[in-house]
């Protein structure tokens, strides 16, 4: 079932979108060579509490964190660890969410660590893009098949591919709700986008083949070929004026991230 | 966070169907062709009933006169299917 938000409830989640926008700044400006991944989760556990908000997925299907910080090759959900430390010229992704009075938000973006080389750059550059180029399609009477064929073509037209193992996904009051917004599909395809729908769109890019793999913690998903992944999400409501990216200040204009 | 999309599940209604038959006890009154065979209830009711797969499966026979428990489907309950031979 597809719920419809009202604009009580919209701005509602735009509070949690700050939030969730002003931590992943914050922690973006903490990346560099050296830095152990579970500094990340504990910033982002202080921060939340100092907010009155609470970190939403630590404890969602038993996920130990606060944050999912996932390296190159780590596609989502890597585990923040105190032994795992980023170093010059890795890519890391950043995925936060949070609740507050009840509605969810949730976003990410990848970073470099240091200098980067130049082929990780294009891949983030891409996948930040595709997102820019979603976003675009959000607009009340246009298909969700539109949004997903915005990002696979994007990122397909640069050598990159898209993951089809994960999927973006509607919320409101629960982080996952209905519909799934895979990062793949067919333009005029898929459900009418209404107002007050919300979504996380989060492109999923490979650098090499789309094929993903868990390893044995049961949730880190690397690429199966060992290439890197970028990740960006934002969540976004479909307004009558077109998409309004609660994740970020209103003001906020130029590229999603 | 991002989530494993799910199948849209293809039959919300497989339920029905299998859970609604009716199981009774009937006796074998004939063969017919084609692993059918002519079977009366406990009523005096006569019914067309076929041999299950998994009898079929396990190579189990059926003759004439055996006692059988045939399971009636709700929706035409002259036909059954054979499910299990008494000994």
């Amino acid at each position: 079932m597809v719920i419809c938000k009202s604009p009580a409830e919209l701005e509602k989640m735009h509070r949690a979108g700050l939030l969730v926008w002003g931590a992943l700044q914050k922690m973006r400006a903490m990346v560099r060579p050296g830095l152990a991944t579970k500094e990340l989760d504990e910033f982002a556990e202080t921060y939340s509490a100092g907010q009155l908000a609470r970190p939403a997925f630590k404890g969602y299907r038993g996920y130990p964190g606060s944050v999912c910080v996932s390296v190159n090759k780590e596609v989502v959900h890597g585990i923040p660890s105190p032994d795992r430390r980023l170093a010059d010229g890795d890519i890391v992704s950043l995925d936060f969410g949070v609740e507050i009075e009840g509605y969810f938000a949730d976003a990410a973006l990848t970073v470099p660590v240091g200098k980067v080389s130049p082929e990780r750059e294009k891949l983030l550059r891409v996948t930040r893009e595709s997102l820019d180029r979603a976003i675009e399609k959000v607009q009340p009477g246009n298909r969700l098949g539109d949004v997903s064929w915005a990002v696979q073509e994007w990122v397909e037209r640069h050598g990159f591919s898209v993951v089809r193992e994960f999927v973006g996904h509607g919320i409101g009051t629960k982080m996952h709700e209905e519909p799934q917004v895979p990062n793949y599909g067919a333009a005029g395809q898929g459900m009418r986008l209404q107002e007050g729908l919300v979504l996380a769109i989060e492109p999923m890019v490979n650098a090499g083949k789309p094929a993903v793999r868990v390893l044995e913690d049961d949730w880190t998903a690397v690429t199966a070929d060992g290439s890197d992944s970028a990740h960006f999400e934002h969540t976004i409501a479909v307004t009558k004026d077109g998409p309004w990216i609660l994740t970020r200040p209103r003001e906020t204009t130029g590229p999603c991230w | 966070m991002a989530k494993r999309p799910e199948q849209e599940k293809k039959k919300p209604g497989e339920g029905s169907g299998k859970e609604d038959a009716i199981e009774v006890m009937a006796t074998v009154i004939e063969p017919l062709p084609n692993a059918m065979f002519r079977v009366q209830l406990e009523n005096k009711h006569q019914v067309l009933a076929h041999i299950s797969g998994k009898m079929r499966k396990n190579f189990i026979r059926i003759l004439a006169g055996d006692k059988v428990a045939v399971e009636l489907s709700p929706y035409d309950l002259t036909r059954g299917r054979i499910v299990y031979r008494y000994k």
